[in-house]
């Protein structure tokens, strides 16, 4: 009989089709959001997570029997997929939205990730595999996206599956065999070592060791090759509809220049001329 | 037939053959000794050299400003055979084979390959060998120029020229290679055009083929003469052409004034749309007014403003004046003034050579060690004003000088940017960068006409999509397994990518 599951990692990697990072945003005229016609790119925090997990398979080599990644977004969203193929992804997973659809918050986003999770055990049993195949034992991540900054859907993925996690990580490195993962993590004044046993999420941080590599010609032309399975949210029983509305979105108020004053009389015209009171 | 035997003879190759997808692995350094006394015995003595001015003129351009590089030694055949053997000897030590010719290059073309290679110079090869004016074609040997092919026609008082007009001593070979063109493409096209009904090429194999007989017309087989034009090198050595010629018409020059880039163009489509005798129109600058009045030999008083050129055609004087009143009054309706035609032959000459001169009025303008990067990108013709605005913008930012000259009529135009220091030459880069990745998203080409060679190779793949630049390789890989051909230019070594960048690729 086959080596039980424990023997073999299979990776989850998500990933989001973010604004590109070196756009200049602007909000739109009905500030309701930014201008998102501009160029779209993969979170770079997201390129490092799938650039890490072809590491892994480079150093762990067959003992990694699958990374696939997965998006939630409209249909543009599948060339980001197409992307991380180019970069050694096994297969892809898109769970489209409309593109009228408002973007979904962390919680939904976890929510459908756990469902992704969950079927693929299920889809597994039913074969009868019996290598327990269906099992996601690693979830990469990017530690943030770049749009809404928000951090959480890593954390909150863990909690709803009930597995082990390690943010801000600069470093993995798994021992299959034992089912651990060795992570290091930034913390504010240092880093942090941690033991997670699998399953685990990892979400992972700028300051990686490894820089995500280029693309090649003959890896793109791979990647158009690779399956890419289109799921709804609904197929996954899932509501990704946000619990906040976006009432308003502006720019910052523009900064007004300051001035010199000649002397200290000068200074406390100025003060008491901008409303400033002294408080005793 | 004897090449064959010669070519059984000598393809042993003193590796086991590379397997087809790997990188190609090229001969040692002592290999390659033993290529050059190989074709010392093979040719006579002014054939071949090592000097190394001569392996440093031909491996770097004063025109391109990618990094050249020295070959190891350059070779002069002086016909089809001679190509064959040195071909033969490339192949035996698995040495690169590098082809120049008119040396007028603007994308590092002849640049050397760094582990060495062999310079084919082809400019010896530059015999007209059958000119048939009844059937107007002519058949010559690579290294000839097209000034000289149109002078020898014009000598002969035959009427008939070739009308692919690139810099000024390119020859036949190079501009088959790069798929040139130039100020007439408006009315006679380019190099992928009719203009080259066959070439005679000498395969990385060694064999020889003729792509085609000579009827002006031919429905047989794949056209594997077009497969060439534009392949700058990378799939064999061309070393015969059979070229059509056109008729030679009477022309006059015109110039006209335009308040702004954006009405010129709008008069450039209708003119074009007349479908009168119209052979070129050129876009010319403010900037090149400025150069050419200040710093040039002018034929007239321009005013500092954007000017368009127009060579017009008429079979007939009456035909020809026509073609003048038309196009004056489609100007006058754009906005355009100033419709200035030519009084004779002299006067219209001298006005087309201030078109001609721009590049040296440039380096005059610009002044004492000055160097011109002169850049080449295509977009449709409507979508001209808003890639020369936004260039224009563009360099504004830098403060460095720059010129727009456009072959108006086919929406292709040059930047010629100056500059003297490195710190200049950095900038100009990104200028180059972003002017191309403008028109790659105007829906044009990051080349009209000067080719890939090193310079646009990073584009390719984002200008034709990942599966026609892997067709081309998969064609590279078929004629030339072992990778000799002029590696290194145009898809020899794929450009990396940014993964941020890939998303259009597939």
């Amino acid at each position: 009989m086959q080596p039980t599951a424990a023997r073999f990692l299979n990776i989850l990697v998500p990933i989001k089709r973010c604004v590109d990072y070196a756009v200049k945003i602007r909000v739109n005229p009905q500030q309701t959001g930014i201008d998102t016609n501009v160029k779209h790119s993969m979170n770079p925090f997201d390129e490092i997570a799938v650039e890490e997990a072809v590491r892994l398979r480079e150093r762990l080599k067959d003992k990694v029997k699958s990374i696939t990644v997965v998006t939630l977004g409209p249909a543009k969203a599948a060339e980001t997929l197409r992307t991380a193929l180019a970069m050694g992804a096994d297969s892809g997973i898109h769970i489209e939205l409309p593109e009228s659809a408002p973007p979904p918050e962390p919680l939904g986003v976890a929510r459908v990730l756990r469902a992704v999770i969950e079927r693929r055990k299920k889809m597994a049993t039913e074969e009868g595999s019996g290598t327990g195949g269906g099992t996601t034992d690693l979830v990469i991540m990017g530690k943030q996206a770049i749009d809404d900054d928000l951090g959480q859907t890593g954390q909150m993925l863990a909690a709803l599956l009930g597995a082990s996690q390690a943010t801000c990580a600069s470093k993995l490195d798994v021992d299959v065999d034992k089912r651990v993962a060795h992570v290091r993590t930034e913390i504010d004044g240092g880093a942090e070592e941690l033991v997670c046993t699998l399953p685990a999420v990892i979400t992972t941080d700028l300051r990686y060791v490894e820089q995500p590599r280029y693309a090649s010609l003959p890896n793109i032309m791979k990647a158009k090759k690779k399956p890419i399975e289109k799921l709804t949210p609904t197929d996954l029983g899932v509501d990704v509809t946000p619990m906040l509305e976006t009432i308003k979105v502006t720019e910052p108020p523009k900064r007004v220049g300051g001035s010199k004053v000649g002397n200290v009389d000068e200074l406390v015209k100025k003060l008491k001329e901008s409303g400033v009171v002294a408080v005793a | 037939m004897t090449q064959s035997d010669h070519t059984a003879a000598v393809s042993s190759p003193s590796r086991s053959p590379s397997k087809s997808k790997s990188k190609p692995v090229y001969g040692t350094p002592e290999e390659f000794a033993r290529a050059i006394e190989e074709l010392r015995t093979l040719f006579a003595e002014g054939a071949v050299t090592t000097a190394k001015d001569q392996l440093e003129a031909h491996g770097f351009s004063p025109n391109a400003h990618h990094p050249g590089c020295p070959h190891s030694v350059v070779v002069y055949p002086s016909s089809t055979e001679d190509v064959v053997k040195i071909v033969n000897v490339a192949r035996k030590y698995r040495m690169p084979v590098i082809p120049y010719s008119g040396g007028t290059s603007l994308e590092g073309h002849f640049a050397g390959w760094k582990s060495g290679g062999i310079c084919i110079d082809m400019s010896g090869m530059d015999k007209i060998i059958a000119i048939h004016e009844e059937d107007s074609d002519l058949v010559c040997q690579s290294g000839v120029g097209w000034m000289e092919i149109n002078e020898t026609l014009k000598e002969k008082g035959i009427p008939l020229f070739f009308p692919l007009d690139p810099g000024p001593t390119a020859t036949i070979g190079g501009m088959l290679s790069t798929g040139c063109s130039g100020t007439n493409a408006v009315r006679y096209g380019t190099a992928k055009g009719e203009w080259f009904l066959n070439a005679t090429v000498v395969l990385p194999s060694g064999e020889v083929i003729k792509t085609r007989r000579r009827s002006r017309k031919s429905s047989a087989g794949f056209d594997t003469t077009k497969l060439f034009i534009g392949a700058e090198g990378t799939l064999g050595i061309v070393t015969e052409v059979t070229i059509r010629l056109a008729p030679v018409i009477p022309t006059t020059v015109a110039t006209a004034r335009f308040p702004n880039v954006r009405k010129a163009s709008e008069a450039v489509i209708e003119i074009l749309n007349t479908g009168i005798g119209i052979q070129c129109i050129e876009l010319v600058d403010a900037e090149f007014m400025r150069a050419t009045v200040t710093a040039g030999n002018p034929a007239r008083p321009y005013d500092i403003a954007d000017h368009l050129f127009f060579k017009l055609q008429g079979a007939t004087p009456g035909a020809l004046a026509e073609s003048v009143d038309i196009v004056k009054t489609i100007v006058k309706k754009h906005g355009g003034d100033k419709f200035w035609p030519a009084k004779n032959n002299e006067e219209a000459e001298a006005v087309w050579t201030d078109r001609k001169n721009g590049l040296y009025s440039f380096l005059a303008f610009a002044g004492e060690g000055a160097k011109v990067w002169s850049t080449d990108v295509c977009v449709p013709i409507s979508k001209l004003p808003q890639l020369v605005y936004e260039t224009q913008h563009d360099i504004k930012q830098t403060g460095l000088w720059c010129s727009v000259i456009g072959h108006a009529g086919d929406g292709n135009f040059h930047t010629c940017l100056t500059f003297k220091t490195d710190e200049e030459l950095a900038i100009v880069r990104g200028l180059v960068h972003r002017m191309v990745e403008r028109a790659l998203a105007l829906d044009g080409t990051c080349t009209g006409e000067h080719g890939v060679g090193i310079g646009k190779k990073e584009f390719l793949v984002e200008e034709l999509g990942a599966g026609t630049v892997s067709l081309m390789k998969t064609i590279k890989q078929a004629i030339d397994p072992l990778g000799i051909m002029n590696p290194g230019k145009v898809c020899g070594i794929l450009a990396k990518k940014k993964i941020r960048d890939i998303e259009g690729f597939f």
